[in-house]
């Protein structure tokens, strides 16, 4: 098919997605020479970064002379169940202070200890407080604070609510993307020497989940169709603590920061339970852990009226509270009708984040595509089976200015090339379809049962039987999507239903490869837990699961990971962090 | 309990519309985005409108509601009894739907000098120290959202359209978190009385009446802004002093002016 009549963009590097990992690649690239566009599907300002609370992981020891690189180090290395890769979480540890130092330095403003420097507050698996943070709105901080040195960076061009479909390569590397603007429906190529993906998770293909609209994992799928491999999409976090009650809220997260300040669980008959689960760490140990710890209690008929744990911060005063955790207390009282500062809150497990993505170098966020880079959550690697709250601000921060200067660094290499057009016409053909379906099914609807499928099939604690259920569940609304519709209307301008069948193709990859995986790893490993393999299988820690695009559709390898060096096994097995009984089990 | 309730939205472009009114089930807990959202997915699936975080975090669910301008995930149904209404923020231009172009408040945004610390900070390689007290003051303003609430209600921008004139208290609150930054050194105060016309807002107060941040835009920025904007500029004193140094000088020293913001186009 020929190209349809579209607008043509040049760049140097294309960045997708303007949270905190797409913000910083894009300044990080201009910096180093390169012409940048940077395409969001929101508004400037509005990704999901802007909802993380808690804070920013970095061992500046401002709270905690002690802290380390080498402890954060251990701590992410345990707390991802050592499925991490050892280089990110060792690049990480060393240049988070870093980069946080530097956000101050761009007009960030943290809360303070008595002498002046970046508070640090205590958070879950963190041996030592290392959270540097504002309140509980350190998202917003870091994007606003992203956000206003971008717009003033040169050679920096911003395209909102734009949402891409599709890439292009030209000899194995990428060249471009096909894209549409949402208000009006406009095709637009971008002709690009690099492209960095910052696109974030896919929390949408649950249910339950924290996450905003527009984490439907389109990066992990513009990569996976044009053949860049993923690893560990099993690895899917629960946050132990959402809001339950009433149904309009269930999901909205309920920042870890609560207890960092000090809250604790407790049944319905009162009792601190967490003591049974981890009685070293408490409420503060990692989250896989917790999160299975309220699922447990529920299941066994001590959980809240609503099917949760309570969580209560009711011992400090209310003062403090409205200080620490201003946005927790008014989204309770405005959508719980709760008062956090005199009553308990309910609490249970919602979905979170992705630690699986696209497979990436450690230094530089290089895929396998010659040209594509990925950075934050897309990317995968540093937090292996288990990310510890507040390492993924940090992570955006250091993995996204590295993927930009490496983005910038090909392109500077690489000349531009001509996109092919019969490409461009087969993103075209299928982005269109549901335009030419008015009777086509709802992709609301299928939307919907993609999400209970996951909900259903892939919960907390899973099983071979549950998961095969699953997957073929996603194979049929994979069947089904290839001729939905739009729901009705079919106008190109600002047409939602049009914009969930986009979504829809990306979400569907995601769940497909969270399911093939999910059946590959015969063992539990923190986030991933089987009922019918509840073992570690310790042969497994040294095993990435790799999705690749093949001739008989998505395949899952087990491929074998660079050990950790001898010196760094010491840095790990001399921390203070233990390992909890069920972890050693 | 109510167990339905009429949504009436007004569908539309810039070329006009209507309201039309929908039937919704009503759930416990249930806020005004998820009757809309109900609405999307199962009676009008090209129903436009912005939203992402669900959780009052973003600022993008900005409309008004039975004439009120408020964040339609933080609005609950069970405020409303038995029918509301929902039209577009009426300050921007309709795009369509409940979606309007609001590219003017980014545009504004970008012409306020960025953040500048002193060429000392700047350089220095240990870590900065700042009081929580100064952190307290401009983390106020740092909640802003920009859901743009404030601009859609502002009178000067609302009924006499004088974007031209006045930046809106959006901005002004962007302009007083950098102006009241611990650490930062230049002096917009040129910017706030010429371009950013600070002088046109006469303090109604409808700003901090809708913010859902609970900011207090009118007496925590734009009235300092205000004071130390007159304090420059018509105070006799610094009338005169400023008469004595008509010309800058490099040496610098107590009386030399701050520098001022590049021009921006």
């Amino acid at each position: 098919m020929d190209a349809a009549p579209h607008e043509t963009v040049d760049t140097d590097v294309l960045v997708i997605g303007a949270g905190g990992a797409g913000m910083r690649g894009a300044i990080a690239a201009a910096g180093a020479g390169a012409r940048v566009l940077v395409v969001c599907k929101s508004l400037l300002g509005k990704a999901h970064t802007v909802m993380a609370e808690g804070g920013m992981a970095a061992a500046l020891a401002n709270v905690a002379h002690l802290d380390s690189w080498e402890a954060h180090f251990a701590d992410t290395m345990k707390g991802g169940k050592l499925l991490s890769s050892w280089r990110m979480a060792l690049i990480h540890a060393r240049e988070a202070p870093d980069r946080v130092l530097e956000l101050e330095r761009w007009g960030a403003v943290f809360d303070r200890t008595a002498t002046g420097h970046i508070h640090q507050r205590p958070f879950g698996a963190h041996t030592y407080p290392r959270l540097a943070h504002i309140g509980d709105r350190t998202g917003l901080e870091l994007i606003r604070s992203l956000q206003d040195r971008l717009v003033h960076t040169e050679r920096v061009d911003v395209h909102m609510e734009v949402t891409v479909a599709g890439l292009l390569t030209r000899e194995d590397r990428v060249v471009g993307a096909v894209a549409y603007r949402r208000a009006d429906g406009a095709l637009v190529v971008y002709r690009a020497r690099a492209v960095l993906l910052a696109t974030g998770g896919a929390g949408r293909i649950y249910r339950i989940t924290s996450n905003s609209w527009e984490c439907t994992g389109d990066g992990t799928a513009l990569a996976y169709e044009i053949g860049a491999q993923l690893q560990d999409c099993e690895m899917v976090q629960f946050h132990p603590t959402g809001m339950v009650w009433p149904p309009g809220v269930r999901g909205i997260l309920v920042t870890e920061g609560v207890r960092g300040e000090g809250g604790v669980l407790r049944n319905k008959d009162g009792e601190r339970f967490m003591e049974r689960y981890d009685h070293d760490r408490m409420e503060l140990s990692s989250r896989d852990v917790v999160a299975r710890a309220i699922n447990a209690e529920v299941l066994a008929g001590r959980g809240t009226p609503h099917g949760g744990a309570y969580l209560d911060i009711t011992h400090r005063s209310a003062d403090y509270i409205r200080r620490k955790l201003p946005s927790m207390h008014e989204q309770f009282l405005k959508l719980a009708r709760v008062d956090i500062t005199k009553e308990p809150m309910e609490v249970a497990p919602t979905i979170h984040y992705f630690m699986g993505g696209v497979r990436v170098n450690a230094d530089t966020g290089a895929s396998t595509v010659p040209g594509l880079f990925a950075a934050g959550e897309v990317a995968s690697g540093l937090h292996g089976a288990n990310r510890l709250g507040g390492n993924s601000l940090s992570d955006l921060l250091v993995f996204g200015k590295r993927a930009g200067e490496a983005a910038a660094a090909f392109a500077a290499d690489h000349g531009p090339a001509d996109v092919d057009a019969a490409q461009v016409g087969d993103v075209v053909e299928r982005l269109v379809g549901p335009l030419t379906r008015p009777h086509g099914e709802s992709p609301y609807q299928l939307q919907g049962e993609l999400q209970d499928a996951c909900t259903r099939h892939a919960p907390i604690i899973r099983d071979e039987a549950t998961l095969r259920e699953g997957l073929e569940k996603v194979l049929e609304l994979r069947d089904r999507a290839e001729r939905c519709g739009t729901g009705g209307p079919v106008g190109r301008a600002f047409n939602p239903g049009w914009h969930t069948a986009q979504d829809l193709r990306s979400m569907l990859v995601n769940a497909e490869a969270l399911f093939r995986c999910a059946l590959e790893r015969r063992e539990s490993r923190g986030a991933h837990a089987r009922s019918d393999h509840p073992k570690l299988d310790a042969r497994l820690a040294q095993v990435n699961l790799v999705v690749q695009r093949s001739e008989g559709g998505m395949a899952v390898t087990q491929v074998e990971n660079e050990p950790v060096p001898y010196d760094l096994t010491e840095v790990i097995s001399q921390s203070f962090q233990r390992y909890t009984p069920e972890e050693m089990s | 309990m109510v167990t339905r309730v009429d949504v009436s939205i007004w569908r539309g472009d810039a070329g006009g519309g209507e309201l039309v009114t929908y039937s919704v089930p009503v759930r416990e807990g249930m806020v005004v985005l998820d009757a809309v959202l109900w609405i999307q997915a199962n009676m009008a699936p090209d129903l436009a409108v912005r939203w992402n975080c669900k959780a009052a975090k973003c600022g993008s669910c900005s409309a008004e509601i039975d004439g009120f301008p408020r964040l339609m995930c933080k609005s609950p149904v069970s405020d409303y009894g038995e029918r509301l209404t929902v039209r577009p923020m009426r300050t921007f231009p309709v795009i369509r739907d409940l979606v309007t172009d609001v590219s003017w408040n980014y545009e504004v945004n970008r012409r306020v000098a960025p953040f500048t610390p002193s060429r000392e900070d700047a350089e220095s390689s240990t870590p900065w120290r700042m009081q929580q007290e100064d952190v307290d003051r401009v983390a106020e303003f740092r909640k802003c959202i920009e859901c743009f609430l404030c601009q859609n209600v502002c009178h000067v921008l609302r009924d006499h359209d004088r974007k031209d004139a006045f930046w809106g208290p959006r901005t002004m609150i962007r302009i007083a978190s950098l102006e009241m930054h611990p650490k930062d050194t230049l002096d917009r105060r040129p910017l706030v009385r010429a371009e950013a016309g600070v002088g046109m807002c006469n303090i109604t107060k409808c700003c901090t009446e809708v913010c859902p941040e609970h900011i207090h835009i009118t007496d925590n920025a734009i009235i300092p802004l205000k004071e130390r904007m007159a304090d420059e500029w018509f105070d006799p004193i610094r009338w005169a002093a400023r008469r004595l140094r008509r010309r800058p000088t490099r040496e610098g020293g107590a009386a030399a002016p701050r520098p001022r913001p590049p021009a921006r186009d």
